[in-house]
């Protein structure tokens, strides 16, 4: 069970801990056992509405029209709902933080872009009225080609699955169609390696499969509120994009919630918020719109699949000299969290080794699939098997002994890393040798004396490698994706903090934009110590939320004053609502 | 349309309500009656979470029909404690971490009540069989099998 | 919209089913109730019947009659039928066997259908009534056929022979879930012994078409044949023959394909023992 290995870093830690270790029972577990814990859809209320909503059964079509006349008659049929009913139907839930362009609609107007896409909802006294009028709208399709694998659908010429971005890529920095890294010069390295070893890899989607499926209860309080019980992960981002797509003052929503029925990161994406919201508004009543299970496993949001192309430069001494690695993400058809999932996909690579020569590019295509989500360390998990197993076959490439090639690799206390930060805390040596002592694997006596906190920053280990930049894949230039490289950083290149930056430039869709094209300026002048952490901040989204209802417009707000200023310590993204300090 | 009305014995009271022809119990216990503690997972019979036990013997809500309860003795996780004291069960449900996110336990309580009314000492096998049409998401069900060996004083070893 | 009627006895619910082409019968329903709770079936009448003779079970004879109602539970509960416990075992966990009766299972939909397997091996024979009047006892295979073809009829009863020597029935069920889960296929074989020779073969396969069908190929090879090993090859050579197994979220029509001989062959080598 549990072990606590206080033999390891033991002056690095303060061992008076009050909780770790010990047992305690948590404060929810007495509602658990009794059944008395409230779950969204657990509340009474009088004069309950349900909704239901109709779904595109095509992949890929345009809406030839859409006839609500018999549904709308039909018994106990309070309401139908179309895309002209909902005040903002366009949204990207990222857009509360300012990152990417509103991209989905909640009710599909002109085209369907995957399977399940919801198209009419009907709100009724009861479920079965609602599934019986379900029956009988009439929505009259022109099936289009789809495209459902990710790199064909980065072809030109591919099918246009989502009209906001029409070359099926997520924009990166206004400037490219994905998300780059660039550390010294893996071309030349890979010239020099003793052997290239390159693979592919590819991941298969994930539904999360909550026991509760997603659903929410939005019902009108008396002080002109709606109280919504909600089964959000993340309640307050459920509470902006409900107020963002309905056009109300947040201040008139009473979110209720954070018990939730499992959700491991599908639970992140408002699918059932904003409709019941509306529904009451509409009706003045009560509305209830759960997902039932088929619609959960079917068009629920699952983990995006990946494929992950990585090329190594290894030396027959089984060191690491280059790695590069391209990836695509699956993001279906509309962007929800891919964007995001492709950042911390970027700032993992290449994992915990120390490698001179990284270079990454990574995707994000839609494809006409049910759109992907958050799910446990999504844009790490799949990149790291990838990576894990690209060793084992790296090691058998040296014919070295995984383990052993793991601790020659791995990163050490003032490393520098590919996003050019120090590592830090660094334990993967320590973690390899645990694991062999436990498995019984033989390490030689040179990998069992390693440790991550000596010999780490050592003379090029420390420093940003000279690096070589290029201009390729420019958005709307598919024709510059195989370019050359256009310049070399000279080594101790670093870039400028976006915090130390005015944070917004220009507008776009009439709400304010952030600066995203990195700047560059020779770095700091960095101790590698554990003690103390790099001047360097890197901050790839904005800190800034500026969210502004739709209409009228807003002017752009004037700069927030960057909090980025005052900290000290190192600042990382985080979640999905931008920067804390670390 | 016209309502039926339908009479049992909810948690030893006599409950009274009118349903929809077609309703489901589930339904009917969560909407009608306001007893929350069977949950809708799937409305398949495929999670579990909706199980109550009708006169005694394991049901899933979802799938039964409210008026064939008529007369019937049905009982959910809310009636299990008795006062204000846990049920063996409940309490070993707490002690052993067999909860997570708590949607999967009133039907993994209900199932495993079942069990010990029939088979007070079962194997680890029984204790399986007798969760294996509940599904939790959360807790990778060790715990919740530890749980229900705990509550019986069983070792869980194979009997002879 | 949808409604219930409930029958005090099997007329009057026969008289309702051949009168009313919306009206459905509902034995457990586990698995009508998943239609009506996504929202395909939204009209017609569900048919309740609480007449006991539904429920009935007659174990005393050569020829066992049980009742149409009778659940997967029931049959556990007999020791009479252990013959049959593996089949009624492999049905979903406990709450669905209180509820999953045998008659339901006659038409339960490819991958489902076990428990129907099992008597098809056994040749039994299905009491169908339509309209009122006395049923009328069909052979179970006339009766899939009949159901392929959209036939309807309320069941009333199940008519099982027993069989001579227990040992002699096998029951194997393939499934990629433990310690359960719908079937990738499931086999019965009856296979009395005469002599150290197979006499009257019986062989049935579920989740291989779209109803549980005979291997009739399987049993030619068996016919008047020990079980030894050249027996054992010219079954499994037979093993497909006539199969239309298809694809679903359990498994491809290939994979069953794939499987299916290698399972045959471990329950006759079991069955040889
Ligand atoms: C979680 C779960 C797991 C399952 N696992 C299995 C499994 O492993 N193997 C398996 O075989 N099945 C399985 N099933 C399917 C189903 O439970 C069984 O097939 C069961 O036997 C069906 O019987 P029922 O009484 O519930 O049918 P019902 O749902 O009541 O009826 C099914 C159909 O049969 C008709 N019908 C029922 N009784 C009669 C009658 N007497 N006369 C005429 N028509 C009738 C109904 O009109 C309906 O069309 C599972 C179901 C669930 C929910
Ligand atoms: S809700 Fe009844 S079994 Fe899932
Ligand atoms: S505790 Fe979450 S499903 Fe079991």
């Amino acid at each position: 069970m549990l072990e606590m290995r206080k033999d390891l870093f033991a002056d690095e830690r303060d061992d008076n801990l009050n909780e770790v270790g010990k047992g305690s029972q948590r404060q929810d577990m007495p509602g658990h056992v009794t059944a008395r814990t409230r779950f969204f859809d657990d509340h009474a209320f009088d004069g309950l509405l349900h909704l239901k909503v109709v779904r595109s059964p095509h992949a890929h079509a345009r809406i030839r029209s859409i006839d609500i006349a018999a549904a709308a008659r039909a018994p106990g049929v309070k309401r139908v709902l179309r895309g002209a009913d909902v005040p903002v139907n366009k949204n990207t839930l990222l857009s509360l933080i300012n990152f990417g362009k509103d991209d989905e609609p909640t009710l599909a107007v002109s085209k369907v872009c995957y399977k399940g896409e919801p198209v009419v909802a009907i709100i009724a006294d009861t479920e079965a009225q609602a599934h019986a009028a379900r029956k009988l709208v009439r929505v009259e399709y022109e099936p289009l080609k789809p495209v459902f694998d990710v790199e064909e659908a980065l072809k030109p010429g591919a099918p246009v699955v989502n009209e906001t971005y029409p070359g099926n890529y997520f924009e990166y920095h206004e400037r490219f169609d994905h998300q780059k890294l660039r550390f010294g010069d893996v071309d030349a390295a890979f010239a020099r390696a003793d052997q290239v070893v390159e693979a592919r890899y590819q991941m298969s989607p994930i539904e999360h499969a909550p026991t509760e499926t997603n659903g929410t209860i939005a019902a009108p309080e008396h002080n002109d509120r709606y109280v919504v019980h909600s089964c959000a992960q993340g309640l307050f981002f459920s509470l902006g994009t409900t107020a963002k797509i309905l056009n109300l003052e947040s201040n008139r929503l009473h979110f209720i919630g954070g018990t939730v029925g499992g959700g491991f990161g599908g639970k992140v994406d408002s699918l059932t918020e904003p409709l019941a919201v509306l529904g009451a508004m509409l009706t003045g009543r009560p509305v209830r719109y759960v997902l039932d299970r088929e619609e959960e496993m079917l068009t629920g949001s699952p983990r995006g699949a990946e494929r992950i192309y990585v090329k190594d430069g290894v030396m027959r001494d089984g060191r690491i000299v280059a790695r590069h690695i391209r990836s695509y993400f699956d993001a279906g058809a509309y962007t929800r969290l891919s964007s995001y999932a492709a950042i911390k996909c970027t700032a993992h690579i290449p994992g915990p080794y120390s490698i001179p020569n990284v270079s990454s590019d990574v995707y994000v295509a839609y494809t006409n699939r049910c759109p992907s989500t958050a799910m446990r360390g999504f844009g790490v998990t799949a990149v790291d098997f990838a990576i894990e197993v690209h060793m084992d076959r790296v090691a058998e490439a040296v014919n070295m002994d995984p383990m052993e090639l793991r601790i020659l690799n791995a990163y050490r206390d003032g490393d520098m890393k590919a996003h050019r930060r120090v590592a830090k805390n660094t334990a993967l040596i320590e973690c390899v040798q645990v694991a062999a002592e436990k498995a019984g694997w033989p390490l030689s006596d040179t990998a069992r004396r390693q440790t991550s906190v000596a010999s780490g920053g050592a003379g090029e280990r420390g420093q940003i490698p000279a690096t070589v930049i290029d201009q390729r894949g420019q958005i709307g230039r598919p024709d510059t994706r195989t370019g050359g490289p256009t310049q070399t950083l000279p080594a101790g290149t670093t870039r400028i903090a976006l915090s130390k930056e005015p944070v917004m430039e220009g507008a776009r869709d009439g709400r304010a934009a952030p600066t995203q094209v990195p700047r560059y300026e020779p770095a700091p002048r960095h101790e590698p110590a554990r003690a103390q952490p790099p001047a360097y901040a890197p901050q790839p989204a904005p800190p800034a939320p500026s969210y502004q209802p739709a209409s009228p417009p807003p002017a752009p707000p004037a700069p927030a004053p960057s909090p980025a200023h005052t900290q000290h310590g190192a600042v990382r993204f985080s979640s999905v609502f931008g920067t804390r300090r670390r | 349309m016209a309502k039926h009305p339908v009479q049992f014995r909810l948690n030893g009271s006599d409950r009274a309500t009118f349903v929809d022809g077609a309703e489901n119990l589930l339904n009917t216990l969560r909407r009608g009656l306001g007893d929350f503690a069977p949950k809708y997972g799937c409305g398949q019979g495929t999670c579990g979470v909706c199980t109550v036990l009708v006169d005694g013997e394991p049901h899933l809500s979802c799938l039964t029909l409210a008026v064939a309860c008529e007369g019937r003795h049905v009982e959910t996780a809310s009636g299990m404690a008795d006062g204000p004291d846990f049920h063996p069960l409940q309490a070993a449900f707490m002690d052993h971490f067999a909860a997570q996110c708590g949607f999967c336990t009133p039907g993994m309580l209900t199932a495993a009540r079942a069990l010990l009314a029939k088979n007070p000492n079962p194997t680890r096998d029984e204790v399986v069989e007798a969760i294996s049409g509940n599904i939790c998401r959360c807790t990778g069900y060790e715990p919740i099998i530890a749980a229900i060996l705990a509550a019986a004083g069983s070792s869980g070893a194979r009997r002879a | 919209m949808l409604d219930v009627r409930t029958c005090a006895s099997l007329a009057e619910a026969a008289g309702i089913l051949s009168g009313d082409r919306q009206a459905l019968l509902v034995g457990g329903g586990t698995l009508v109730m998943r239609d009506v709770n996504e929202g395909r079936l939204t009209d017609g009448t569900l048919v309740r019947v609480t007449d006991p003779a539904l429920t009935q079970m007659s174990l005393s004879g050569a020829r066992l009659e049980l009742g149409a109602g009778v659940t997967m539970a029931m049959v556990l509960a007999r020791p009479e039928l252990a013959f049959l416990h593996g089949a009624a075992r492999a049905i979903g966990g406990p709450a669905v066997r209180n509820m999953a009766t045998i008659g339901g299972n006659l038409f339960a939909p490819m991958p489902y259908g076990d428990f129907t397997t099992a008597l098809l091996a056994l040749d039994a024979l299905v009491v169908v009534q339509s309209g009122y009047g006395a049923g009328r006892p069909v052979p179970l295979e006339e009766f899939l056929a009949a159901r392929e073809r959209g036939s309807q009829g309320m069941v009333t009863a199940l008519q099982v022979p027993r069989p001579q020597n227990p040992q002699h029935f096998h029951f194997r069920k393939i499934s990629r879930v433990k310690p359960k889960g719908i079937a990738v296929l499931s086999i019965a074989a009856h296979l009395p012994l005469a002599g150290g020779r197979v006499a009257q073969a019986r062989i049935a396969y579920g989740a291989m078409a779209p109803t549980p069908m005979r291997a009739k190929g399987v049993e030619r090879a068996l016919e008047g044949r020990a079980l030894d090993a050249a027996t054992l090859a010219a079954a499994r050579q037979a093993a497909l023959e006539g199969t239309r197994p298809e694809t679903d979220a359990i498994a491809s029509a290939w994979y069953r394909r794939e499987v299916l001989p290698v399972h045959l062959a471990r329950l006759l080598a079991g069955a040889a023992r």
